[in-house]
């Protein structure tokens, strides 16, 4: 069966209403509080009224709950382990380009 | 089916105890948890392990797979004899939270599968299992840096757990056809609605979201939107000034490379990175001075001459005379 699929980008110009994030990721907003209390989520403006939420804060989110399902991570230790991720990712770009350079030169 | 050796699986031995197996399931679930690792394998490998963990970690279920297991190789082609399980009680209990119906053909053929709502713990915040809501699937999507700058057609083949007439889980081949944007760039995600895992009692289906790595190019690299390029010019360029043709995704422009470059020396082409439609990333250009190897004797003494006529040392930062 092939099907054509338009599909939704979750890019740095989006972003999403508190409503929006706990249907997307079948959430309650309890657990969004959490995780913006931990430093997890942080989004702009001051009430939960008004947050709205970027793209990296739905994959964030969606990291957490596997994390702490799959690996039992409590919320410090997601806090953490989000972070590492994140800056394993930049070295790795950097890395690549770093090569890139030096194959160069070779 | 293949019989699947569930202790080899873990790298633990047959008469392991049961704190060991948990420890080894514990280490090489961290190991290869497909948010922490980036393996192509390492999805595969995760549910492979939680398998492995989900039939040794209860004893009972351990002791009816012991009990024909020690004959099989993995690999093997396997068949369970009818009455194998005769004396053991786990159909519906002992399961841990793991996602059954990630499970091989081989485990359901043993141990049956897991009802699928049970041992949802309410305080992990998933509401799924109330409203019926089919599960979100992630699944990984390799585009060409081509394809980012210009956007593309993808057809992609997951496997996917659907709920066959008589409520059993399995899963099947699907293929889709996808037409992704231009302008996406590596790490972004991209949700498929009601492409996820089929609903149960009425609840919709859930969504699928692909996450996406832009393959390595062999002159670019890139981050987030912007391109960078390393140009090699030659030294007289350098020196005297030029304008050089570079490559850009957007076909070859003109650069000016201004008199007294160095290598290392940034430029920027600005509005020649990955653009979507309301965002735009730049080109950067990084110059790298390639000395030519003097290959006859005239081009040595071309060399020998500038030795003489630029009295030049490159080592004056670092104190040395000459």
């Amino acid at each position: 069966m092939k099907i054509d699929i338009q599909c939704t980008v979750f890019d740095e110009s989006s972003t999403y209403r508190l409503r929006d994030l706990c249907r997307l990721c079948s959430v309650r907003a309890q657990f969004v509080q959490d995780l913006i209390d931990e430093g997890i989520l942080s989004p702009k403006g001051k009430h939960p009224g008004d947050w709205r939420f970027g793209a990296v804060e739905i994959k964030r989110l969606q990291i957490s709950i596997r994390l702490q399902q799959d690996l039992r991570i409590n919320l410090p230790g997601t806090a953490l382990a989000l972070d590492l991720l994140e800056e394993i990712e930049e070295l790795r770009q950097k890395k690549l380009q770093l090569e890139k350079i030096y194959a160069l030169e070779k | 089916m293949e019989f699947k050796d569930y202790y080899t699986t873990l790298d633990i031995k047959k008469d392991a105890t049961q704190d060991e197996v948990k420890r080894a399931y514990r280490k090489l679930a961290r190991k290869y948890h497909p948010d922490v690792n980036k393996a192509a394998d390492a999805e595969q490998r995760f549910k492979e392990v939680g398998e492995a963990y989900e039939v040794l970690q209860d004893t009972e279920k351990r002791a009816a797979y012991d009990k024909f297991g020690s004959n099989w190789q993995s690999g093997q082609d396997f068949k369970p004899p009818p009455d194998w399980d005769n004396g053991f009680e786990f159909q519906g209990g002992g399961y841990t939270e793991a996602d059954s119906s990630q499970f091989s053909d081989f485990f359901e053929s043993l141990f049956g599968r897991q009802s699928e709502f049970s041992h949802q713990d309410p305080s992990q915040g998933r509401q799924a299992p109330f409203y019926g809501k089919g599960q979100d699937l992630h699944a990984k999507i390799s585009i060409s840096l081509e394809d980012s700058y210009n956007g593309s057609k993808q057809t992609l083949t997951l496997q996917r757990p659907t709920v066959d007439a008589s409520g059993h889980v399995r899963t099947t081949p699907h293929s889709l056809h996808v037409t992704i944007p231009k302008g996406v760039i590596e790490g972004q995600r991209i949700r498929l609605e009601g492409q996820g895992a089929a609903g149960s009692h009425d609840g919709a289906n859930g969504d699928l979201y692909l996450e996406v790595t832009i393959t390595e190019h062999a002159h670019f690299s890139v981050d987030k939107r912007d391109i960078h390029l390393t140009l090699p010019i030659s030294p007289w360029e350098a020196a005297l000034g030029a304008t050089v043709p570079v490559p850009t995704l957007g076909g070859t422009v003109e650069l000016k490379i201004p008199a007294g470059s160095q290598t290392g020396k940034k430029m920027r082409l600005k509005g020649r990175g990955i653009a979507s439609r309301t965002m735009s990333g730049d080109q950067f250009v990084t110059i790298a001075i390639t000395v030519p190897t003097p290959e006859n004797d005239e081009q040595r003494e071309l060399y020998r001459k500038m030795k003489e006529t630029m009295l030049f040392n490159p080592r004056t930062t670092l104190g040395m005379s000459s």
